[in-house]
């Protein structure tokens, strides 16, 4: 790696019982490193202190979801070159609508309660997952596999939505994506939960969702298809079919 | 009669799949740990859920535990496991000439495996290198690191054990004759100091173990080796691709979300808190990762990555054994209270919770036998979802 950068990294922090601040690191990065690995130096390298989540940094696990200049980003694949300048700022901050541990590290718990509300899947099969963007050569035996899904439940759009910070209670985007995954036909359990004030009626369509999402789950046209296979659902049920 | 309280050091694979089995045991459990759950090696594991085919002519005791333990993480956590099966590839003459040792070994070591044509190989993969010369499909899989160990510390939590992220320990608490009765910590959150004690620490920090051992001035059974793994973004497979030969570097394309992951080298490091990206490594796994998948020059790379392992000390490399010790430093070095497990990979979790807690059992006078293996894990969400 040949190119060097000067770049202040200015991170968010906040250490239980005192007001909220930003620490201004200077450092010297390679435009070609992920703004994860600049984080990372800062705890190994500059202030032991800092508190952030990272885990398989190759954007698996969705753990490192930050706010990179404002905007939500899975840190570990987020080139410094994308988001700064050489002899510019980059400024990290935790993701929004999530109550603070420390620092950049959120946390997950009401989130990953509303995955487990709406049964999202974590492994299914592999033809499903990729339905909607078939690789070029199909296997007939790729049928019989199965693999992780797409969604890393990283929050980010949780983080994005503008309609989250209304409802502590609102399910969002990850999770209403998950119930249109598991779909009405095949779960029809699922109708109470998400047709309800807090459930797919509260987005208003930013699809802000979507244009933050690292994985292709794109949450906001899932939640319009929801609401279509919602309103089949019901007038279904008034025709008593 | 209260319950025997361990501290667990460390929340990476070892950690908290020692936690899950001594809280079945009847212990109170708490796990500290300096970052959040599996920040260290073990989040940034390649995710090859291990058949032993690797292992199988070299260390075939490392072999026979993956294909036991894989077929054993099959049952109890298929939520974080694709189950699809490896290829063992042959593309030159020399690594035909593996073949026979490879079959061998397989054989001895119990794994089964199912000799292919090329033809039949691409028909299940269509984007190896059409020029192979050989196949033999394995029970590998892939695995999601993160959520493997979540599945492991959430069930721990469900059966009581306490987990304390951001908490750095800092110290030893000794007896006054060297005995360790517990640990100093730092709340990371907040900047506070405590003292938490124990009747044992486990000493789980895996590349990180000598840091802890050298507070209770002994020495560290470990060699850290770290190695780079390179993520693409194209799916290219939908099983994990192994080079037919001896282990070496970027021999291992594995299948990850809409990635495949190439890995890896093995050096010798210290300081293993930072690890940074060699260029050489990284156009060394694009060379040898296309050697068994040509696509991959076509795609970009999504995530470059290093990660430690936690070798047992006696070597160095790949001439170490990938099988795991577990140290009674009473037995050791004359100090109670501590016991250090290292070594070992991810796919051998489970056994190496099991050895460390046997140990630990007999020292606290416990009789209560490990479940774990018969014992499906819950939800993974349970982790965030339990309150600490």
């Amino acid at each position: 790696m040949t190119e060097k950068w000067n770049i202040t990294l200015r991170v968010y922090r906040q250490k239980t019982g005192q007001a909220p601040r930003f620490d201004d690191f200077k450092m010297e990065v390679d435009p070609d490193e992920y703004v994860l690995d600049a984080v990372e130096r800062v705890w190994a390298f500059h202030d032991r202190s800092l508190c952030f989540r990272h885990a398989c940094h190759h954007s698996t696990c969705g753990a490192c979801g930050m706010r990179v200049n404002g905007i939500e980003k899975l840190t570990c694949i987020t080139l410094i070159r994308n988001v700064t300048h050489n002899g510019d700022t980059l400024k990290v901050e935790p993701l929004r609508n999530f109550p603070i541990i420390s620092d950049l590290a959120v946390d997950m718990g009401s989130f990953y309660r509303k995955m487990e509300v709406v049964g999202a899947r974590a492994v299914l099969p592999v033809t499903e997952a990729e339905i909607e963007r078939p690789p070029a050569a199909w296997s007939p035996a790729d049928a019989l596999y199965t693999r992780l899904s797409d969604c890393l439940e990283c929050g980010l759009c949780i983080s994005a939505c503008p309609i989250a910070a209304t409802s502590l209670e609102y399910l969002g985007p990850a999770p209403l994506a998950a119930a249109q995954d598991r779909s009405l036909s095949r779960a029809p359990e699922l109708l109470e939960i998400i047709d309800s004030e807090d459930g797919l009626w509260r987005c208003h369509s930013a699809f802000e969702c979507t244009a933050v999402c690292p994985s292709f789950v794109e949450p906001g046209r899932r939640i319009m298809d929801l609401r279509k296979q919602t309103i089949g659902a019901k007038l279904g049920k008034l025709f008593g079919k | 009669m209260p319950k025997p309280h361990v501290i667990i050091i460390g929340a990476g694979f070892t950690g908290v799949a020692t936690a899950h089995d001594l809280a079945l045991r009847g212990c109170d459990v708490t796990v500290i740990e300096r970052g959040d759950i599996c920040n260290g090696t073990s989040g940034r594991t390649h995710g090859l859920l291990h058949s032993g085919g690797r292992y199988a002519v070299k260390d075939k005791e490392s072999a026979i535990e993956c294909i036991e333990e894989n077929t054993i993480l099959r049952r109890i956590v298929p939520q974080v496991i694709e189950p699809n099966g490896g290829l063992f590839i042959a593309i030159e003459e020399s690594d035909l000439a593996y073949a026979e040792q490879f079959i061998e070994g397989c054989e001895e070591c119990g794994i089964p495996i199912d000799e292919l044509t090329p033809q039949q190989a691409l028909e299940l993969e269509p984007h190896i290198n059409p020029k192979l010369l050989s196949a033999f499909l394995i029970p590998d899989g892939t695995f999601d690191p993160l959520r493997l160990a979540l599945a492991f510390a959430g069930t721990a939590k469900h059966h009581g054990a306490h987990f304390r992220t951001f908490t750095e320990v800092e110290g030893l608490l000794t007896d006054g004759q060297g005995n360790v009765v517990g640990v100093n910590v730092l709340d990371r959150t907040a900047g506070q100091p405590t003292e938490i004690r124990a009747d044992i620490v486990v000493n789980a920090t895996g590349a990180w173990a000598g840091q802890i051992t050298s507070m209770a001035g002994l020495d560290a059974p470990v060699t850290p080796t770290p190695g780079i793994m390179v993520a693409y973004d194209q799916r290219l497979v939908q099983r994990a691709v192994n080079r037919l030969n001896v282990p070496g570097d970027g021999d291992i394309v594995l299948p990850q979300r809409r990635m495949v992951v190439v890995g890896t080298t093995s050096f010798d490091a210290e300081n293993v808190d930072y690890i940074p990206i060699f260029e050489d490594q990284v156009q060394l796994m694009l060379e040898r990762g296309s050697e068994l998948i040509p696509g991959i020059r076509n795609a970009k790379p999504r995530g470059i990555y290093m990660a430690t392992r936690p070798l047992i000390s006696g070597g160095s490399g790949r001439s170490i054994a990938r099988t795991f010790k577990c140290y009674d430093h009473k037995e050791t070095h004359n100090v109670d209270g501590l016991v250090t497990i290292t070594g070992g990979k991810a796919t051998t979790l489970r056994l190496m919770a099991e050895k460390t807690s046997d140990m630990v059992c007999t020292k606290l006078g416990i009789s209560a036998l490990c479940v774990t293996k018969e014992m499906p894990l819950l939800s993974y969400r349970q982790y965030y979802t339990i309150p600490n």
